[in-house]
């Protein structure tokens, strides 16, 4: 039995930055099922984090429950990490955010984790605009109580066992962007080129970043009559174009023709540039960018790609102004500034 | 219409695709290609024309020219090719015999000692001996030394199987009472006529084996010390042979071929390169009594007419020869032994095992150092070796020894030339049909081993001059092939196949049938005799050979490079689940390409070239699956994590044909 990866890697591996190679960035063995669209996920975050040179320390891991919330041990083993209840991961990850403002947040979570029992929180973790990547690995199925059609799976599909589902789907990415996310991407897990740049830019970003992609449940929702399989989502698959992600300090090599690329820079100065396939899509355009993905789904298509991005938001920190010192770093003196002070807002309240 | 002459789209991107004529199409393919780089035909077009050009000149150059592997896409790796797994298993590969290394290293892990020596005994039929003394050029070949810095000790795991087997008598085909009327006569009782005896003795052939010493085994005996070899390993291997129902005729020189071409319906030349290199400088012929050639020294010991040396001695040569001379120079009693060598240090022919042993028992090895003059006392007795220093200069891009001037006189009693070996035919008539050819060798096929005479084969160092035992087994084996073909009236080119199986291993879920777990453990040692002791005697062997724990640990270094990875195209849904489980991404999917390109694509680029790639066919997203197999550890992660069962874990069982496994075993299934 083989729960164990060999420790040993290619020697010629690349290394990043901070002298690591990618499986530096790994964490225990998946137990999830073989073929699980979840651990495809996993490893795209993790060479997003090598190329980013992250350092893993600097990394908290949220997630609720279910196939997706146990993702998190799979990979970044040296960062934090909290698993709490179902679908409280959003409320776990705000405070957390407002108590350590040097840490990057990644929440993972899954379409019944965010889309039923945690709706409410996940709505309000974009209204507050929480400075974090929020993952929803989506696979339209309750994996772990045997494959039972979650919220997010479309009406025309069937189960496993051939019923029908009655219910329309709730699309958790246009509904971000409705909520104000400044940075909502949909992607697929078997896709691991369009999904690399647009988690580098999730992380990257500074305020709420919804991934909602789209992850096949081999076990339960890759069957013929299944919208979220792997051949259905290759069939209708309309990507809004390639996305790049571009480090700081790095020239965008790529050159695209005149009036198809839109370039998006980042808060910490890296960019991410878009080669659009069409001229009437424009990310930085909220309208626009409903209006696209509404017009592909008559059409029977799933858009992926960046769909919407705002990098001059206010974060939730910015603007409830949250101390920039984590709050396990504040010292008594600065805590409880002492009774004169106290006597001095006490007066001018008077 | 547009204008899209000799253009394609391929991913977005116009490529310039010009057929090949039917004569040129061996050497280029069907049709050259090159990428416009553009996506825009209107851009596509402006640079087609150039790149027809280019592509056309390339089709009327040189002959020289071999555009086929930049221009031709890569192809479906056809794993039903033997050769494509066999390749995989390096050791196996590199053993000229083709042992199944891995095999019987998992034999020795579940402790069928009797079982993984008899799988050695079919392949390499000395594994006693190769165990102490092969040249092992599986061990350089090991993956374990690719991916965890050294190899698995394999030789020393062979001489477990045989330090450890049960009485394997009973195992030992014998020759049938009935005889099939062909006499075949063996020159030399070395290890390719002992092999070709091994090989025909069980079809019914009479083997005479002619032996010109009173004791059979060859260079084996005479040019390996026995405190590397015992005689007692020896004789039992040698006379399992024997014992097969051979005739031994010991004491028996061939002097004339002729006759025996006439009585024998084959005969076998297996006599070696016994004749000893000698070094005319001034003084040697001054007097020849302290001058030694190596190997007849070492065959005087081995027989026992030399049992003592000077207290000085110096040995000239750098090769395995050298090293056993002065070893034992120095348990004769010499109690100051150098060994002297033209080149460096670096470039020393001697086996690194063989020379780290030589300076443990604290031989000196004084590298570019080139004998120049024998000196001689008064008396006319050897009293020292003047020698001037070399070094190494680059002339041309070649590397030259030239001296520097700086003169060395080493005393000494005795001196050991260790300086090469060469074949000798004296008794080979020149008028019966043997060709020879360059430097007096014989003119012998490298398939056949069938000299220009039809009836007379050649193999061991006899055929092309010094090698090491494996290769005269590997010898021995073909000419067996060839002797019974030329005997039965069949055509020596048809060789028999080899014997070929493809099976899974998988037992359930994260369960294989072989240990697939990676050893983290550094190579073991394998003890040696306390030099007090070892130094004492000339019989007492230095190596003791793994205990039987050391032995279980070593074996379970071994990564299983027999346990293939097998994919099938049409299961895998690409979800990346063995990308990204590989531990030393092996495992790739891939836009095809030529195999420059695809080789450099991969996560880790493949450059070792010596690996091939395993492609797969066309995926459903167009990909191709590209598994590098150099880096692979056989650890079964990717079938494992495949939700579909398209990667297997399959043992791909390896064994060359021999004239005794073919026709022995298929006669005991009948």
């Amino acid at each position: 039995m083989s729960f164990k990866k060999p420790i040993n890697h290619h020697p010629k591996l690349e290394t990043n930055k901070l002298g690591l190679t990618r499986r530096d960035y790994e964490g225990a063995v998946s137990t999830l099922c073989a073929g699980c669209g979840h651990d495809s996920i996993s490893a795209a975050i993790i060479e997003s984090c090598f190329k980013l040179n992250i350092e893993a320390y600097k990394v908290a891991k949220l997630s609720g429950i279910g196939c997706s919330s146990k993702a998190p041990a799979y990979f970044l083993e040296q960062s934090h990490g909290f698993n709490s209840v179902h679908g409280r991961m959003p409320s776990v990850a705000t405070g957390a955010n407002c108590a350590n403002r040097d840490l990057m947040y990644l929440g993972v979570s899954g379409d019944g984790d965010s889309a039923s029992i945690g709706l409410g929180q996940f709505v309000h973790a974009i209204r507050r605009q929480v400075d974090m990547v929020y993952f929803v690995e989506n696979n339209g199925t309750y994996g772990l109580t045997k494959g039972q059609f979650s919220a997010t799976n479309d009406l025309e599909s069937k189960n496993k066992y051939g019923e029908d589902n009655l219910f329309k789907p709730i699309d958790l990415a246009t509904m971000a962007i409705q909520l104000g996310a400044t940075y909502v991407a949909r992607s697929f897990s078997g896709d691991r080129d369009q999904l690399v740049p647009l988690i580098m830019g999730a992380m990257q970003h500074k305020g709420f970043a919804l991934l909602d992609i789209i992850s096949p449940c081999v076990t339960f929702n890759n069957h013929d009559s299944s919208t979220k399989s792997y051949d259905y989502i290759r069939d209708h698959n309309e990507a809004v174009g390639k996305t790049d992600f571009v480090p700081l300090g790095e020239e965008i090599s790529t050159s695209y023709k005149e009036g198809s690329s839109t370039e998006i820079s980042l808060h910490d100065g890296s960019k991410l540039t878009l080669e659009k396939t069409d001229a009437n899509f424009d990310p930085r355009d909220a309208g626009k960018a409903l209006n696209f993905i509404r017009e592909k789904e008559k059409e029977g298509k799933v858009v992926t790609g960046l769909l919407y991005v705002n990098d001059l938001a206010k974060d939730l920190n910015e603007t409830l102004n949250v101390t920039q010192t984590p709050l396990s770093q504040l010292q008594q003196d600065v805590l409880c500034p002492g009774s004169k002070i106290l006597e001095e807002i006490n007066q001018s309240l008077s | 219409m547009e204008d899209k002459k000799y253009l394609y789209k391929r991913n977005n991107i116009w490529w310039v695709k010009v057929a090949v004529p039917k004569s040129q199409r061996d050497k280029f393919g069907y049709d050259l290609r090159q990428t416009t780089g553009k996506s825009d035909l209107d851009e596509a077009r402006s640079v087609r024309d150039h790149i027809v050009e280019s592509l056309k000149s390339k089709l009327s150059e040189s002959e020289n020219y071999i555009p086929l592997p930049s221009t031709k896409f890569m192809e479906k790796t056809n794993i039903e090719n033997p050769q494509y797994f066999h390749k995989v298993v390096d050791c196996q590969y590199a053993c000229p015999a083709h042992t199944n290394v891995p095999e019987y290293i998992r034999l020795i892990a579940q402790k069928k000692y009797t079982d993984a020596y008899m799988l050695n005994w079919e392949s390499n039929v000395f594994p006693g001996i190769l165990g102490r003394v092969c040249d092992r050029p599986c061990e350089p070949a090991c993956r374990r030394g690719r991916t965890h810095e050294k190899s698995v000790a394999i030789c020393r795991l062979k001489r477990v199987t045989y330090d450890y087997k049960d009485d394997v008598e009973k195992y030992i085909p014998k020759s049938p009472k009935i005889k099939n009327g062909k006499k075949i006569a063996l020159i030399g009782a070395g290890p390719a006529s002992l092999t070709v005896a091994r090989d025909l003795l069980p079809l019914g052939y009479e083997c005479t084996i002619f032996e010109k010493d009173h004791k059979a085994g060859g260079l084996m005996r005479t040019n390996i010390p026995s405190f590397r070899l015992p005689a007692d390993v020896l004789d039992e291997e040698i006379y399992r042979i024997i014992d097969m129902g051979a005739e031994l005729k010991l004491n028996s020189y061939i002097d004339k071929l002729k006759p025996v071409i006439d009585e024998y319906d084959s005969v076998f030349i297996g006599t070696g390169a016994p004749k000893g290199k000698d070094l005319n400088l001034k003084g040697r012929e001054i007097s020849s009594e302290n001058i030694h050639i190596g190997i007849d020294w070492l065959t005087s010991i081995a027989f026992e007419h030399v049992k003592k040396i000077g207290k000085k001695v110096v040995v000239i040569g750098g090769g395995n020869t050298a090293m056993d001379c002065c070893r034992s120079a120095l348990r004769l009693g010499a109690t100051d032994v150098k060994v002297t060598v033209r080149s460096p240090f670096s470039q020393m022919k001697a086996s690194e095992w063989e020379i780290e042993e030589t300076m443990e028992e604290g031989i000196p090895i004084l590298d570019n150092t080139s004998p120049k003059e024998f000196l001689f006392d008064d008396k006319g007795k050897l009293c020292g070796v003047k020698f001037e220093k070399m070094e190494q200069v680059e002339i041309d891009g070649r590397k030259k020894m030239q001296s520097t001037g700086e003169e060395l006189t080493i005393e000494c009693d005795d001196v050991l030339l260790a300086i090469g070996q060469e074949n000798a035919f004296p008794w080979i008539e020149k008028d019966i049909g043997i060709e020879f050819g360059e430097w007096e060798m014989p003119v012998v096929d490298k398939l056949t081993m069938q000299s220009t005479h039809p009836k007379v084969f050649f193999g061991g160092d006899s055929a092309w001059g010094p090698e090491n035992i494996i290769w005269a087994v590997s010898h021995g084996h073909q000419a067996a092939i060839s002797i019974d073909n030329f005997c039965s009236g069949v055509s020596l080119k048809e060789r028999p196949d080899p014997i070929t199986n493809l099976v899974s291993q998988k037992m359930g879920i994260h369960e294989w049938s072989y240990d697939n777990d990676i050893s983290q453990e550094k190579r073991f040692s394998v003890p040696h005799e306390e030099l007090s002791k070892s130094l004492k005697n000339l019989k007492t062997e230095v190596e003791l050979g793994f205990d039987e724990e050391l032995a279980l640990e070593e074996a379970q270094r071994c990564l299983n490079c027999d346990m293939q990875t097998v994919f099938e195209d049409d299961l895998c849904i690409e979800c990346d689940a063995c990308v990204d489980i590989c531990p030393t991404d092996c495992i790739n999917f891939v836009d095809n390409d030529t195999e420059e390109k695809v080789r450099d694509k991969l996560r880790v680029p493949a450059l070792n070239l010596d690996q091939s790639l395993y492609v797969s066919g066309k995926l459903k997203t167009g990909r191709r699956m590209v598994k590098d197999e150099d880096m692979c550890v056989h650890c079964g992660l990717c079938a494992e994590r495949c939700p579909t069962g398209a990667w297997d874990i399959k043992k791909n069982s390896y064994k060359e044909s021999h004239t005794l496994t073919n026709k022995v075993v298929a006669k005991e299934v009948a």
